[in-house]
């Protein structure tokens, strides 16, 4: 019972993994990366629940009875296409935060900006 | 072509946002996302003609009959959202021209309309679609070119709050996923019509109670509801003005769109508020982000963060109506929708007119402001009139309407606490009249003059909408009482 859903017993470790990294870690570029973790978990959360036992890729030809729902699989490209984009704009906007503060740190960059009020 | 109306709301901005791309002049790209937005706000107010007199409209995008192909459902909740979002987005517009050739970099200008567009597009296609996972994109679309318009604002700072609100807003959208993911696991649907009639058969289940708390969680932070509004202060307060006047007045309200449509609409009344404890969590956190925010907001130095705090509190008064489950309530939250999006526009907006003149809002360079630009000054007070709940401006409508529904519910100390937070309004706004009426003004301000005309007419037209509708509330009340009758399947 226990082993036979470990897909998501994967997909709630990653989430955490991901979540934990995104609070815990001060320098912009891990949080970026806990992120794309988290984004990742719900990806393999949304393949996980359309597998169906002995089901195939939803294809019609003879023989074939059972098939997977092509339907999360839909959703998440567009999902994955989004957390791209994310990950793609959270990494220009650190690039322009290390220009502008010259630090990357999420410490530093608060006491800049402390500084300046 | 009027069949298509409800489709066209969404796919004309969209459409519009790449097409900037050819054409190459500012002035130019300006006049046509004016003429875009012009359009969409055509568009809403003929559908919601439509929706008044003929009941719901139902479209099936590319005659594909749902629940299998995604459906627009425009109901008179709908309609009322898709006006406020284009009204407003095409009354701040005018402005944009002017106000973005001193904050923004002149070869960033075509790409902040098409920023602008996608964003609008985003949101009205959040509150159009019937469809859970088309939410889901249409937030996305919304959010990340929101991310990329604050973070065009002239201080560095501006960088650092999207960045904050790119993660803290990327969870959010996550949790909504998680929580669609689950919804369709236990129904097999996505359509919201139809997961409103096939969640109550599972509703005893974990997975959709679960389903139900990520998705809660998630809009909450959208929403910027108390404690998870730690994203928006620096947001609204660095980002370019037009921005934060577009903002301020459309982004959180669609996600309190979304917080009635899940709630109301998809999970039902009596599996939101009796199996979770939805109610006084909603009326504790509500009145509990009225008085911090407000009293924050009496301590800040900058007038675009006092502003931003003071709408947090306002959100506050949106939840602890949505939370009475009472149709006087939701009455009150939806007209404070529309109430509040009619100030905070105004008020942003004057603020960027503030900005334009003397490049600044720090509420110490407001001294004696009041002489030498009277008109956006005056402006200024009156919003933060309607702001308190002063009568003869809308402020007063939804406040009235707001207590009103309290006591109805027997809610007397709510009421009460309702109408004190409004007198810590009093107090900050008191601090900006005072700094620009009663000092004197700073040296070496002589050659301040009186905002320009692009300013002036968007600033003035929404500030006579905000004394219109304080005085002749017929409109905006039928609306929001039919569209809050129509949430509770009421027929009038």
């Amino acid at each position: 019972m226990l082993l036979g859903h470990y897909n998501y017993w994967i997909v709630i470790v990653l989430m955490m993994i991901g979540f934990y990294i995104v609070i815990a870690h001060g320098n912009l570029i891990k949080k970026i990366v806990g992120l794309s973790i988290f984004q990742t978990s719900v990806f393999i959360f949304y393949i996980s629940m359309a597998k169906i036992d002995g089901g195939t890729a939803p294809i019609l030809a003879e023989g074939i009875e059972q098939y997977s729902n092509p339907l999360p699989h839909v959703l998440i490209l567009t999902a994955i296409v989004v957390g791209i984009a994310t990950t793609a704009l959270g990494l220009a906007l650190a690039v322009r935060i290390k220009e502008a503060y010259g630090s990357i740190e999420e410490e530093e960059i608060q006491n800049k900006d402390n500084l300046d009020c | 072509m009027l069949i298509h109306l409800p489709v066209l709301q969404v796919i004309i901005p969209l459409l519009a946002a790449p097409l900037c791309l050819f054409l190459t002049k500012p002035r130019l790209v300006w006049l046509f996302a004016l003429i875009v937005s012009g359009l969409a706000f055509l568009i809403s107010g003929l559908l919601l003609q439509q929706v008044m007199t003929s009941g719901t409209i139902i479209y099936d995008l590319g005659g594909w009959d749902a629940p299998w192909g995604i459906e627009y459902r425009i109901d008179r909740l709908n309609a009322f959202l898709l006006l406020i979002i284009s009204s407003i987005s095409t009354i701040v517009l005018i402005a944009a021209d002017t106000s973005i050739r001193k904050e923004i970099p002149a070869d960033h200008h075509v790409l902040f309309y098409i920023l602008y567009l996608l964003s609008l597009a985003g949101m009205l296609g959040i509150v159009a679609t019937g469809d859970a996972f088309n939410v889901f994109v249409f937030l996305e679309i919304s959010s990340l070119s929101a991310y990329a318009l604050i973070a065009l604002g002239k201080d560095r700072r501006a960088l650092w709050a999207s960045y904050q609100y790119l993660i803290m807003g990327t969870i959010g959208a996550t949790f909504i996923l998680i929580g669609i993911g689950l919804m369709y696991q236990m129904t097999g649907t996505l359509n919201m019509e139809d997961l409103s009639k096939r969640l109550p058969e599972v509703s005893q289940t974990r997975t959709v109670f679960t389903a139900f708390a990520f998705l809660i969680v998630g809009i909450c932070l959208k929403l910027a509801m108390f404690p998870l509004h730690l994203w928006l202060p620096n947001a609204y307060a660095y980002a370019p003005s037009i921005v934060t006047a577009f903002f301020a007045a459309t982004a959180t309200k669609v996600a309190i769109y979304l917080l009635i449509r899940f709630t109301i609409t998809v999970f039902g009344l009596s599996f939101s508020f009796t199996h979770f404890p939805l109610q006084l969590l909603f009326v504790v956190l509500g009145l509990v982000g009225i008085f911090v925010a407000s009293t924050v907001a009496i301590y800040q130095t900058n007038v675009k963060h006092l502003f931003a705090y003071s709408s947090i509190a306002q959100i506050g008064y949106m939840i602890v109506g949505f939370s009475m489950t009472t149709m006087a309530g939701m009455t009150a939250t939806l007209l404070h929708l529309f109430n509040h999006a009619l100030m905070k526009s105004a008020l942003f907006l004057a603020l960027g007119a503030v900005m334009y003149r003397i490049g600044t809002t720090k509420l110490t360079h407001f001294q004696g402001l009041g002489r030498q630009m009277p008109l956006t000054l005056a402006a200024i007070v009156i919003g933060g009139l309607s702001l308190i709940g002063v009568p003869l401006t809308v402020g007063f409508v939804s406040k009235w309407y707001l207590v009103m529904a309290a006591i109805e519910n027997g809610w007397w100390p709510v009421a009460a606490l309702i109408l004190l937070g409004s007198l810590l309004a009093v107090v900050y706004v008191w601090r900006i009249v005072e700094m620009a009426y009663f000092k004197p003004a700073l040296a070496g301000t002589e050659t301040i003059k009186e905002a320009p005309l692009s300013f002036l007419i968007p600033i003035w037209t929404l500030i006579l909408a905000n004394i219109y509708f304080g005085i002749d509330t017929r409109l905006s009340v039928q609306v929001a009482q039919a569209a809050s009758m129509s949430l509770f399947g009421v027929t009038p």
